[in-house]
């Protein structure tokens, strides 16, 4: 069985958001406009997040990629009331877009604010319709979306590997966001697979994860910035 | 047992809003019915375009229909409760708050969960809730608690009509058709009336249980979260407490109203808004109690999380609502509870506290969206004006089936207001 994580490498990221772009592109996010961004309905499955640390002329600059951290014990998963979003046997948080009827208590109880609304119908500019990906079910609104890891990539990957009777090797998949970060700074693969880049990088010291203290047990880890060790 | 024709002399005042709608009947049933009928077209507009038309987004994904939910199932409590803890402690003075009592908790519950399926981002599928089932989750416990309270209170409001729809009946031939039907064979025979008290006695005990229950569990549509402030094990009684203190608000409110519009001088007395005061005051202080508990212990023990909610409502952009909130339900209703009990003073306490009580569950929800853990998303919360009208909506429409009520059915218990009388009568026949 494969238990799919991500690491992410703080220290390489350049804060170039092609992350968001990417993932906008592969999952078909709906195009919120800037007003309606303002207002807080513009879906992001990967967001940048940034901070600006100390004063002129000594200032810090620091990024945080943060997609849905896929929580071994989601908190979101429990308090839906028409199972709608469940951990599926791989570990991702998935959800059932036709079964939503969107309640929201699955947003409100994701402590990483990473669940995400259709509070419109989504929307394209029209030149970008033709772009859209057909692997990915297209939401109405009123549903909740997330990001599942491109899990339609991964099941991709399975029938092809399951035609050659094989297990998908490391870094055969990855997700739109893993594929394009240009400093790769993303990291994607099976967490119980004690040889994958993942799992190693998991182990390092520099690891560390986002509330940890509330027991979620994120399937996201991050690697510090600043501090290198041997693993590398 | 007096004859209907005398009874209906005797409690000609009751009976007289059956008989008349005037001008200001139909004025008022017509503003009711236009803000409340508006409101169709907001929940039309937002069923149309989405939720998106309301002030709610990412992060402040809940707002004010879950606020207006959790003030009037809280309201809703008042009235089964009160009317049958004072049933079964035989307080007299409460008799004649009785029927209010029990309509509000039918009305209020009809409001409350409404605010649910607005809130939901496909409403028309709100049944799923009950097909696709999920135990773990604290909503569906929510909705098994409120329909079981649901039903119960009206069945409570309904059974204790019967004698009175047997009056109506014998009074009303213009409306016999609905009556007899209401009324259920009711005659006022022995075995009937001892039917009856077994009946009254079984839902007075069922109904205490079942009502605590539900605001518990709406506390832990909350306090099952972890959102910084909501976690927190006070929250049950915290708002069961809270839900009781609004709905006797609520029932003063409406009971002054009534009196006035319908001259129940007689029966609704001082000195029974003098008991009704008392009970206002012991909330008035639990929920201080609480109010000041919850905060104290968040701000002294909490963590980095709760404290930045905590300050946002003490000094931050939400402390003139907080403080107001203060005001409302405390400083300004002490003082008039302790020292003037009489009905203009009962009157302005208890808006404020309806008022104040309504600012305690935006203030429970909001700051905690607002500011949740990870101090990445941060947002700000304004209704738009579709989530105005479906407020507006709410509480016209819950006055409008008040007043519609109030001219179907007597808004005091007749039979129970007799039967009381014919008690205390014995009982000094006896001491002399």
């Amino acid at each position: 069985m494969y238990r799919w994580g991500m690491v992410i490498d703080l220290d390489k990221c350049t804060g170039c958001q092609a992350c968001v772009v990417a993932c906008r592109q592969e999952n078909n996010i709906s195009f919120a406009g800037e007003e309606q961004a303002r207002l807080g309905r513009a879906n992001f499955w990967m967001n940048l997040v940034s901070e600006v640390k100390g004063d002129y002329p000594h200032v810090e600059m620091h990024f945080l990629p943060m997609p849905c951290m896929q929580c071994d014990h989601p908190p979101c998963t429990k308090v839906c009331p028409v199972e709608a979003t469940y951990k599926n046997p791989e570990g991702i948080v998935a959800q059932v877009y036709p079964r939503c009827i969107g309640v929201r208590m699955c947003i409100s109880n994701c402590p990483y604010t990473v669940r995400y609304f259709n509070w419109h119908e989504p929307s394209w500019p029209e030149s970008y319709k033709k772009g859209k990906n057909p692997d990915v079910y297209s939401r109405r609104k009123g549903v909740t979306e997330k990001c599942n890891f491109c899990i339609q990539r991964i099941r991709t990957a399975k029938m092809e590997a399951k035609r050659e009777k094989r297990k998908i090797k490391d870094g055969e998949v990855t997700p739109a966001c893993v594929e394009t970060c240009p400093s790769e700074a993303l990291y994607f693969g099976d967490l119980n697979d004690p040889g994958s880049g993942v799992s190693r990088l998991s182990r390092s010291k520099r690891a560390f994860r986002l509330l940890e203290e509330l027991g979620t047990e994120p399937k996201v880890f991050y690697l510090k910035e600043g501090e290198w060790d041997d693993r590398q | 047992m007096i004859d209907s024709e005398a009874l209906a002399q005797k409690y000609s005042r009751v009976l007289d809003p059956l008989r008349r709608a005037g001008w200001p009947f139909l004025i008022t049933t017509g503003i009711l019915s236009l803000i409340f009928f508006g409101s169709f077209f907001a929940f039309g507009w937002q069923y149309y375009w989405g939720l998106g038309e309301t002030g709610m987004g990412h992060p402040v994904s809940w707002a004010f229909y879950l606020v207006n939910f959790v003030f009037f199932i809280g309201i809703s409590h008042a009235g089964a409760l009160v009317s049958a803890v004072l049933r079964i402690t035989h307080a007299r003075w409460g008799t004649p708050f009785g029927r209010i009592a029990e309509a509000v908790t039918v009305f209020a519950l009809a409001a409350g969960p409404a605010n649910i399926l607005f809130d939901l981002g496909r409403s028309a599928l709100f049944y799923w809730v009950a097909i696709h089932a999920q135990f773990k989750s604290p909503l569906l416990w929510d909705l098994t608690c409120i329909m079981t309270y649901l039903t119960v209170s009206i069945i409570f409001l309904y059974v204790l009509l019967v004698p009175d729809i047997g009056l109506l009946r014998d009074r009303f031939p213009g409306r016999r058709f609905l009556y007899k039907i209401l009324s259920f064979g009711w005659t006022g025979t022995e075995r009937q009336w001892a039917t009856m008290s077994k009946i009254i006695g079984v839902l007075c005990v069922a109904v205490i249980p079942i009502a605590v229950s539900v605001h518990t569990v709406v506390s832990w549509v909350f306090g099952m979260q972890t959102q910084p402030m909501w976690h927190s094990t006070i929250f049950a009684p915290y708002f069961v407490t809270g839900a009781i203190f609004s709905g006797i608000a609520t029932i003063i409110i409406v009971s002054i109203v009534l009196r006035k519009v319908y001259h129940l001088e007689d029966f609704l007395t001082p000195y029974n808004y003098n008991n009704m005061g008392l009970l206002l005051l012991t909330f008035t202080l639990l929920w201080a109690y609480f109010t000041f508990v919850e905060h104290l212990v968040v701000g002294y023990a909490g963590g980095p999380h709760e404290t930045v909610v905590l300050w946002s409502k003490l000094t931050g952009r939400f402390a003139p609502l907080f403080w107001l909130m203060i005001a409302l339900c405390f400083v300004i209703p002490f003082p008039i509870l302790v020292f003037r009990r009489t009905i203009p003073g009962l009157m302005i306490a208890s808006i404020c506290i309806v008022i104040g009580m309504w600012l305690e569950r935006f203030l429970i929800i909001i700051p905690s969206f607002c500011e949740p853990r990870l101090p990445y998303a941060r947002g700000f919360y304004m209704p738009s004006w579709v989530e105005w009208s479906m407020t507006a909506g709410l509480f016209a429409g819950f006055s409008l089936a008040f007043v519609l009520f109030s001219k179907f059915f007597p808004v005091v218990s007749i039979w129970e207001m007799e039967k009381e009388e014919k008690k205390h009568l014995s009982s000094l026949k006896k001491d002399v």
